[in-house]
């Protein structure tokens, strides 16, 4: 008599994903500082539950993949009806809630390792649950509003965490500093938010037909505004600027590289499962709408453009950018930029369901390679300059084989390895676009950049021989460090197979089809023979400038730099981004603030000096009234008013008595006035 | 049981004033101190006496009183509540015993110091309650006297300036009001708001102000009377002297409770009784509040004293409800959906900036004790090291007041730009940067004190102790209760509002 259920999570029930880690949160929050097992346990007992319950959500998704499955409730009272919000279920969802809790509990784990000397330990349980489940309410969000709660709350986390060392003021400055850049996005996104609110009347996403996703709202927005653009196209682009903010896109993408100021798990969870993939879900997600004016011809531009080209212009640029770099946070940091690019052009150039594949492989092998540059930080003594470590293999065998397995991920080796897939079928969608070539060339560059910065990231931290004390000193990890590492480079490899052209199972899902449709590796290849001849480029040169003659001492030139040295330079500074807007907005803005206050000191208070003389006049106009009688009008009492003004300004004598006295008297002057003009 | 429980709510701070003034020589320091808390938090008590009287779908006046006064000036004792007044209630209830209980506790004189705020909560009571315009301007002109020595004897060095160019100024403003008052009364021959409203709904007082410039006129005066109090940019230059030199306490009470006054003199007389001279000239008074939510908040930037810093963000915070305001009167019926959701988020406006705003002064209040009374950004540094409670506890206050999800201040400010950018799309995308230049400015206020090596008076700073946490502890809860559930408040004031949406002109 027995059954077996295949049991899955229905929508209702959906809020106990995001639920879970919040509760372990406030237990990290109200338990004292000693309470480290607590906190530390609350909170991965609580992401693995979380773990779980996706995983029972994904059964439930997959089972009805074309459904979006929506529970919608109201938030509160608001006019005739209610503001309402809503959960809801898609393969979209499952997915990403699969991945964030597998990768954030990995990293969890890890922590326990990497922080355990820390003081403040039970606090960043507590922090790291509350950024895990502000991303997981993101994504079980069917409702924009509900979305912007947690994407607000995702940027609440990011900043305790980046500044999670606020002794060091340049954490507390990175902090500041993704936070106020997020939020310059973020007013974009409200902005939004607000069109669609009040042209639609509600914020949900799928709603039986009138959801803001769904045919009859997108074609509310066909029509073209005074500027030409759909309002479509309007309101796709200011939502796309959240999205340019939290997911470090060009030209936001400054806070990105100082988030690396927070501790290394801090970065593999920004890197990977939270905050920066939020940007891209949100693309996703709301892709019907960006897409809304595809079918308009008349227009200057359509929303999906844009976005391919930010995209574009990112992947690029973070490549290059990233060559350039000597900390190896920083290099993986500019890396995720130039990675969360392709996503974006993947959504510009119509496949969000790649943009979604290589978000959840790149989530996988970027965690790896974030906790194994931590697992190498921690060994070597918190050194990060890549210059001044070197000759680890041997010492830290573990790191080095999933840290390769990371590399060769991101690098996009052919075939085994999952990052190849996924950027496969990104540069496959921008090569049948048919609005520019652009993109695909922008990247097909940025594939050999990243070979080449990901084989000298390697070649110098772990070859040749340990160029300082604390390179040589290193040693490998705790298996509470290890133990991640080998899971995630076990999925940076096998993860790939989900999405491949012979069997496109996760793209097919993701668009909601119950079949797969695939078709031979070897048809249609001359693209992914041009990608793999330059990953291959990028290996070989990296190899030729790094990995042939390793460098011998740490204050070696750099051999890229010796041969191109100003553009080296330009590079290592980052293009001069920052500058440029400490120049520009920094400046623009702190001169406004200074206007600002100065016209509070000389203008606005002069205007206080002239009201007190007013005031100090208005007793006088009760006087005047009360001799003329009250109802012979404003104009006598006026009148009198110019007479006796000169005498009444002496009595402007600065003493408060003398005003409080004046108060008073004028107050019972005040009765009688009104007593009397009552009474006649 | 017929108690008359507005009354009450008004006249037992009277009372305690009066027994505290009485008794000051023969109380105990123990007493002194605790008996002004008691009389205090009477209307936190008699106020949720009142919530649970009060019916959220009667739209009209609640739990009246109205007593003839003075028969030959037509002028009513008449007292009334609605879903507006509840929740100002409230707020003074939940307010007013912590800023009393935060200063008792290391005010000089006591008992003196009891009365006057006592007096001061009656009359803000009073101001909420009457509903009749004699009564009404003897308890919003008596507010002053209090405040005026509450700032001058209890408050900073550059006090006696500040506390002059208070009431001045506000005085100022008021004698506007009352000269539009008297000619509204000249005219129709009550004060009562409710009877003056329907006379204007029924077209009739405009006949009977006459044509041309009377109606405008008395419009102007009771403008100019309540933009000075909210205040409207450019009226605002007292407000931040006298915030910044008020004692600990009294700041609570100025911006968590005073400064609603203004705001609700205009929901409660200027658009009900001048409706069409409000729609004129709402658009001028609309780039006013814009002007005042953009300016102020960049004038906060520059501040150095954090006490004219949150007293910048408060008129800040106080220019968005204005903005809605504006935002609803100049456009009329047109869009009823914005105009809910523009009314629904001044008045939580209202609440919930007073909530995070008091917090925040009680917080510099304990900077200012722990450091000898340093307030200025630079004296300070890394106090989270040394006292992460109150680190943790005044970033949520900073984060409720900078519009953070999750906390109270968002649900209003969100409302109030879906209602605005419905009404006036161009005034909501310029008031983002208000948004973001609060952000700017509290996150430096955060980091400065709290983050970098422990500097200054940041050095061995002592954490939060139990008395504290019992004046700090409430606001932060009620913070994350009307952040997650809004409809505690909403729904004491969504049929009104409704109401309010459907009668517009």
């Amino acid at each position: 008599m027995f059954r077996v259920f295949l049991m899955s999570l229905s929508v209702q029930n959906l809020w106990l994903i995001p639920a879970l880690p919040l509760a372990a949160a406030a237990i990290g929050a109200l338990t004292p500082r000693t309470g480290r097992a607590l906190a530390a346990g609350a909170a991965i007992t609580a992401m693995a539950g979380a773990f779980i319950l996706s995983c029972l959500a994904l059964v439930g998704a997959l089972a009805e993949p074309a459904a979006h499955q929506v529970f919608n409730f109201a938030w509160f009272d608001l006019g005739h009806g209610a503001l309402r919000l809503g959960l809801l279920l898609d393969p979209l969802t499952a997915f990403m809630g699969v991945m964030v809790t597998f990768v954030s509990l990995l990293i969890f784990i890890f922590s326990t390792g990497y922080m355990k000397d820390d003081a403040n330990y039970k606090q960043f349980f507590c922090f790291l649950s509350l950024f895990a489940s502000a991303m997981l309410g993101l994504l079980v969000a069917n409702s924009l509003l509900l979305l912007f709660v947690c994407w607000e709350l995702v940027g609440l986390a990011s900043y305790l965490l980046i500044g999670f060392w606020f002794h060091k003021p340049a954490a507390a400055a990175a902090a500041k500093k993704a936070f106020i850049t997020t939020r310059i996005g973020d007013l974009g996104f409200l902005l939004g938010i607000l069109w669609l609110q009040d042209t639609q009347g509600t914020l949900l996403f799928y709603d039986g037909g009138h959801g803001i996703l769904e045919s009859a709202a997108l074609a509310n927005l066909a029509h073209l505004l005074p500027c030409g653009l759909a309002a479509s196209t309007a309101i796709g682009l200011l939502i796309f600027c959240g999205a340019i903010g939290k997911s470090g896109q060009f030209p936001l993408h400054v806070w990105l590289p100082d988030a690396m100021e927070g501790p290394t798990p801090v970065s593999a969870l920004i890197h990977a499962a939270t905050m920066v993939a939020a940007g891209v879900f949100l693309m996703a997600r709301v892709y019907p709408l960006m897409a809304a004016d595809q079918g308009l011809a008349n227009v200057p531009v359509h929303a999906l453009t844009v976005v391919a080209c930010i995209g574009a212009i990112t992947a690029l640029m973070g490549a290059l950018i990233a060559v350039a770099q000597n900390d190896i946070k920083r290099i993986l940091a500019f890396s995720t930029v130039s990675q969360l690019g392709y996503m974006m052009l993947a959504i510009g150039v119509g496949s969000w369901t790649a943009a979604i594949f290589h978000l959840l492989t790149h989530a996988f092998f970027k965690a790896l390679l974030f906790l194994g540059a931590g697992s190498v930080i921690h060994a070597a003594h918190h050194e990060q300059d890549i210059r001044r470590l070197g000759g680890l293999r041997p010492k830290m065998k573990v790191t080095f084989a999933t840290f390769a397995i990371g590399m060769m991920a991101l690098a996009g080796v052919p075939f085994l390895f999952s990052g190849f897939w996924s950027k496969e079928a990104i540069l496959h969608a921008a090569h049948e676009w048919n609005v520019s070539s652009l993109p695909l060339y922008a990247g097909l560059a940025a594939v050999v950049l990243t070979a080449l910065y990901m084989t000298r990231l390697v070649a110098e931290v772990f070859f040749g021989a340990a160029r300082t004390a604390e390179a040589d000193h290193a040693h490998e990890n705790s298996p509470a460090m290890t133990m991640p590492l080998v899971l995630l480079a076990l999925c940076a490899v096998l993860l790939g197979f989900l999405g491949t052209p012979a069997f496109p199972w996760l793209q097919a899902r993701l668009l909601g089809d119950s079949e797969v449709h695939g078709h031979s590796l070897l048809e249609g290849s001359g693209l992914m023979r041009v990608s793999i001849v330059l990953v291959a480029l990028g290996l070989g040169a990296g190899w030729a400038l790094y990995g042939r003659r390793p460098r011998a001492r740490a204050e070696s030139p750099d051999p890229l730099a010796a041969r191109a040295p100003r553009l080296i330079a330009a590079l290592a500074s980052r293009l001069g981004f920052d500058e440029l807007y400490a120049a520009t907005v920094g400046r623009l803005s702190s001169g406004f603030a200074t206007f600002c206050a100065f016209l509070e000191i000389y203008v606005w208070d002069g205007a206080v000096r002239f009201l007190a003389g007013l005031g100090e006049l208005s007793g006088l106009v009760s006087r005047e009234n009360d001799e003329q009688g009250f109802n012979a009008g404003f104009n006598s009492a006026s009148e009198s008013l110019r007479k006796t003004s000169t005498a009444y300004s002496k009595a402007q004598s600065g003493d408060a008595h003398g005003y409080l006295r004046t108060l008073a008297l004028g107050f019972v002057l005040l009765l009688i006035i009104v007593i009397l003009g009552g009474a006649r | 049981m017929n108690l008359p429980l507005l009354s009450l709510l008004i006249f037992t701070p009277w009372a305690g004033a009066l027994l505290l003034f009485v008794l000051r020589r023969g109380l105990s320091a123990g007493l002194a101190r605790a008996l002004p808390v008691v009389f205090s938090a009477s209307t936190l008590i008699l106020g949720s006496l009142a919530l649970g009287r009060f019916d959220p779908a009667v739209t009209g006046m609640q739990l009246s009183e109205n007593q003839p006064w003075i028969t030959a000036l037509n002028v009513h004792y008449h007292l009334g509540l609605d879903g507006l007044s509840l929740l100002l209630v409230l707020l003074t209830g939940v307010i007013s015993p912590l800023a009393l209980f935060a200063s008792t506790r290391s005010v000089r004189n006591p008992a003196i110091h009891g009365a006057l705020f006592l007096l001061l909560q009656g009359s803000a009571l009073g101001v909420f309650l009457a509903l009749d315009f004699f009564p009404w301007f003897v308890f919003w002109e008596l507010s002053l006297v209090p405040a005026f020595f509450l700032i001058k004897l209890w408050g900073g060095p550059g006090a006696t300036r500040a506390a002059y160019q208070f009431v001045i100024y506000t005085i100022g403003g008021s004698a506007f009001l009352l000269l539009g008052f008297a000619a509204l009364y000249a005219a129709a021959g009550t004060f009562d708001f409710t009877e003056l409203a329907a006379l204007t709904h029924s077209g009739a007082l405009a006949g009977k102000l006459g044509g041309g410039f009377w109606p405008q006129a008395a419009f102007l005066g009771v403008l100019l009377g309540l933009a000075v109090k909210v205040p409207l940019f450019p009226f605002h230059a007292w407000l931040p002297p006298a915030y910044a030199e008020a004692p600990t306490g009294t700041s609570m009470f100025l911006t968590g409770v005073m400064s609603k006054m203004g705001a609700y003199g205009f929901l409660r007389i200027l658009w009900p009784i001048f409706p069409a001279p409000l729609h004129a000239a709402a658009g001028p008074l609309l780039w006013l509040a814009l002007g005042g939510v953009v300016f102020s908040a960049f004038a906060a930037m520059k501040q150095t004293d954090l006490k004219r810093m949150v007293a910048y963000s408060s008129i800040n915070h106080l220019s968005y409800c204005l903005l809605a305001l504006f935002a609803v009167a100049a456009s009329g019926p047109a869009n009823p959906a914005a105009t809910t959701a523009a009314l629904s988020g001044t008045i939580l406006q209202l609440f919930n900036h007073g909530l995070s705003a008091a917090a925040l002064f009680f917080c510099i209040g304990v900077l200012e004790s722990r450091a000898s009374g340093l307030r200025r950004l630079g004296d300070f540094g890394g106090v989270r090291r040394a006292a992460p409670v109150f680190a943790g506890l005044c970033g949520i206050s900073l984060f409720s007041s900078l519009g953070l999800p999750g906390l109270n201040g968002f649900v209003g400010e969100f409302l109030i730009f879906r209602g605005v950018f419905g009404l006036a799309p161009w005034t909501a995308a310029v008031a983002t940067l208000g948004l973001l230049a609060t952000a700017l400015f509290l996150l430096t206020f955060w980091q400065r004190v709290f983050h970098g090596p422990a500097a200054g008076a940041g050095v061995n700073f002592r954490d939060l102790d139990a008395g504290d946490l019992i004046a700090l502890v409430p606001l932060i809860a009620l913070m994350f209760a009307l952040g997650i559930f809004p409809q505690l408040l909403t729904g004491l004031i969504n049929p009104l509002i409704t109401a309010w949406a459907a009668t517009l002109p």
